[in-house]
């Protein structure tokens, strides 16, 4: 019997005001487990990898009292890979649990947009035209950027260029759903093209580089970016939460909301800003990694339903567990090869998709 | 007076759907608004609610102007139930419990829970309560949208062909539920109806929409033949069965 036909029974059995008190309880249970869940599956990961470290010698390097060398694979990476993965993983999931919501559309995500194409056609401008990427020699870890932090900032601005044509387009048509997605598709597919004449008139090397990039890697970040993320996702996260009323209206139409009292344009419009500028930041600092934001969300609706009051927190949570595990398995798969998270993700991400989709049309 | 309409038109572009509506509402009136599809009926509503913007004339709540008061402050006045909603993986509980959305500043209190049981209660739904609001029939989820709009606690209720996806039994249980709280908590509702004899047996206003225009307002005195006819169209004769009156084409 899967978790959600113990809701369903749940839901049945009880009635009253207790009843829901005791409902709603169940669902902040769910998301205490899932905070554990996430603490174990980091325990894991700091103990997962290449370099051959004991658990005590892990356990001392986090409390600082380990070697050099073990402090050094611990806290410098390690460490920021792991508490990376957390935020991203939060970053992405909330994010499409917002764009599903604002879009009105389950298959939405941090891709929907074009967000993702329009840093990836960023980061291969820096790369190509501006010559920030090359390759050092014929090795396995050959591809090196040489200069990250052009690559980033180019990345993030052409995402929020993407962003802004969107909002631009679908103003005109008062932030409908439909009018965002297609844009979103348009601006899309126009950023792809334009990576692909980019890479069309590269060299070799410079492709590489280009390509290297659009692999998702936590491992290419610092504890700075780490930094930079952590307060940038977690301002939004509390915007969303602050909002988190308003998606529930939303969610009852866009009438029904109105007659609510939200202003359902402001909404739509701050709702696709944050997740979109969630998106950017994410894909500028880790490269293109999917199915997190169409997955996460979709699992706990399952679990906790639509109330966006659970359904955000939770979202968050579940990002950051599946994206803690790829990132784990990614580093462990073939060790001391490691595989690109983004692969992981999107390898396990879509079955798991389909059995979702499976699972609910037979329930139907 | 609760609502007052003011010289109110509305057009979509290169059409006018509603042209210089002018009538008023007052605590215990329950307005039927009839008329054919596609007359100006829901649009009328919309704009009473500010669901959409009309481009001429004032709607005006406990005397305030509508279109500039805040949206929370108008959504703790007016309760607006929209003639399709969505169904959703939500408890018929929070789908109540989100008529307290404009009181609510942080987390639902406990009175807010109350009230949402409260109005839960009222459309016999407390036992579908921890059910999700998706596996309701579509007669069920009307009935929650109109417990929700009840939750709000407003002074007007507008409501949207409330009735029109309920089984007989349920139209008329819908249909009394709604007089008794007009009368119970001594406000007023606005409701767009189909079925004219559902309309004559429990509304006490009425309001014929042809064209976007008001073809006559007024108490059950204006439900005669004559203006039915021309409203709808239709032959109809006007009777009573006992104390019930009804419309009969013919």
């Amino acid at each position: 019997m899967g978790i959600n036909h113990f809701e369903q029974a749940w839901a049945r059995k009880e009635s009253s005001v207790l009843g829901y008190h005791k409902f709603t309880a169940r669902k902040k249970a769910v998301i205490m487990l899932l905070f554990l869940l996430i603490a174990i599956a980091s325990m894991f990961a700091v103990n997962a990898g290449s370099a051959e470290l004991n658990v005590l010698q892990v356990v001392q390097a986090v409390l600082g009292y380990g070697t050099d060398i073990s402090a050094l694979v611990i806290w410098q990476i390690r460490l920021p890979r792991i508490v990376a993965a957390i935020i991203a993983g939060a970053g992405l999931s909330v994010a499409g649990c917002v764009m599903q919501n604002n879009l009105r559309n389950p298959l939405a995500s941090p891709s929907t947009l074009g967000i993702s194409n329009a840093a990836a056609f960023g980061a291969n401008l820096a790369i190509i035209v501006f010559g920030a990427g090359s390759i050092q020699s014929a090795g396995a870890d050959a591809v090196i950027i040489n200069n990250p932090y052009v690559v980033t900032s180019f990345a993030f601005v052409w995402a929020m260029v993407g962003m802004a044509i969107i909002l631009l387009l679908a103003r005109l048509r008062g932030f409908s759903p439909e009018a965002m997605v297609l844009a979103g598709v348009a601006l899309s597919s126009l950023f792809s093209a334009g990576t692909m004449l980019i890479q069309y008139f590269a060299q070799d090397v410079q492709i590489a580089a280009a390509v290297f990039w659009t692999f998702g890697d936590l491992g290419r970040v610092s504890w700075r970016e780490v930094i930079i993320l952590a307060c940038l996702i977690s301002l939004s996260l509390v915007y969303f939460i602050l909002r988190r009323w308003d998606y529930n209206a939303l969610d009852s139409g866009e009438e029904t909301a109105k007659g609510l009292g939200v202003h359902v344009e402001n909404v739509r419009l701050g709702g696709m800003f944050v997740a979109s500028l969630i998106t950017a930041a994410a894909v500028s600092f880790v490269g293109i990694i999917g199915f997190i934001g169409l997955v996460g969300p979709q699992i706990m609706r399952r679990i906790v339903g639509g109330d966006h009051r659970y359904l955000i927190p939770a979202s968050a949570l579940m990002g950051s567990l599946l994206l803690l595990v790829s990132d784990t398995l990614a580093r462990t798969m073939l060790a001391p090869v490691v595989l690109p998270v983004g692969a992981i993700t999107s390898f396990f991400g879509a079955p798991l998709f389909l059995y979702l989709l499976a699972r609910g049309h037979s329930k139907k | 007076m609760i609502l007052t309409v003011e010289g109110l038109s509305f057009k979509y572009p290169g059409r006018e759907v509603i042209r210089d509506a002018n009538f008023s509402v007052s605590k215990g009136d329950f307005l039927a608004v009839l008329g054919t599809n596609g007359a100006g009926k829901s649009t009328l509503l919309k704009c009473m609610g500010r669901v959409l913007k009309p481009y001429k004339g004032t709607v005006y709540v406990g005397g305030d102007d509508a279109l500039s008061l805040g949206r929370r402050e108008l959504a703790k006045r007016i309760g607006y139930v929209a003639q399709r909603n969505e169904s959703v993986r939500t408890t018929v509980f929070d789908a109540v419990l989100l008529g307290r959305k404009p009181y609510i500043q942080w987390e639902a209190s406990q009175k807010d829970l109350e009230i949402a049981r409260e109005a839960l209660q009222m459309l016999e739904l407390e036992k579908y309560s921890l059910r999700y609001l998706n596996e309701l029939s579509g007669g069920e989820q009307q009935k929650v949208a109109i417990a929700r709009a009840m939750a709000q606690k407003p002074e007007l209720l507008l409501l949207d062909e409330p009735t029109s996806s309920l089984d007989l039994k349920n139209q008329l249980e819908v249909a009394k539920i709604i007089k008794r709280a007009v009368k119970d908590r001594h406000i007023a509702a606005v409701v767009i109806m189909h079925d004219v004899n559902l309309a004559i047996r429990f509304a006490d206003k009425f309001l014929l929409l042809k064209d976007g225009e008001i073809f006559t307002a007024g108490g059950i005195e204006v439900m005669t033949a004559g203006n039915i006819e021309d409203v709808y169209s239709v032959r109809v004769q006007v009777g009573r069965i006992g104390d019930v009156p009804v419309v009969v084409p013919v």
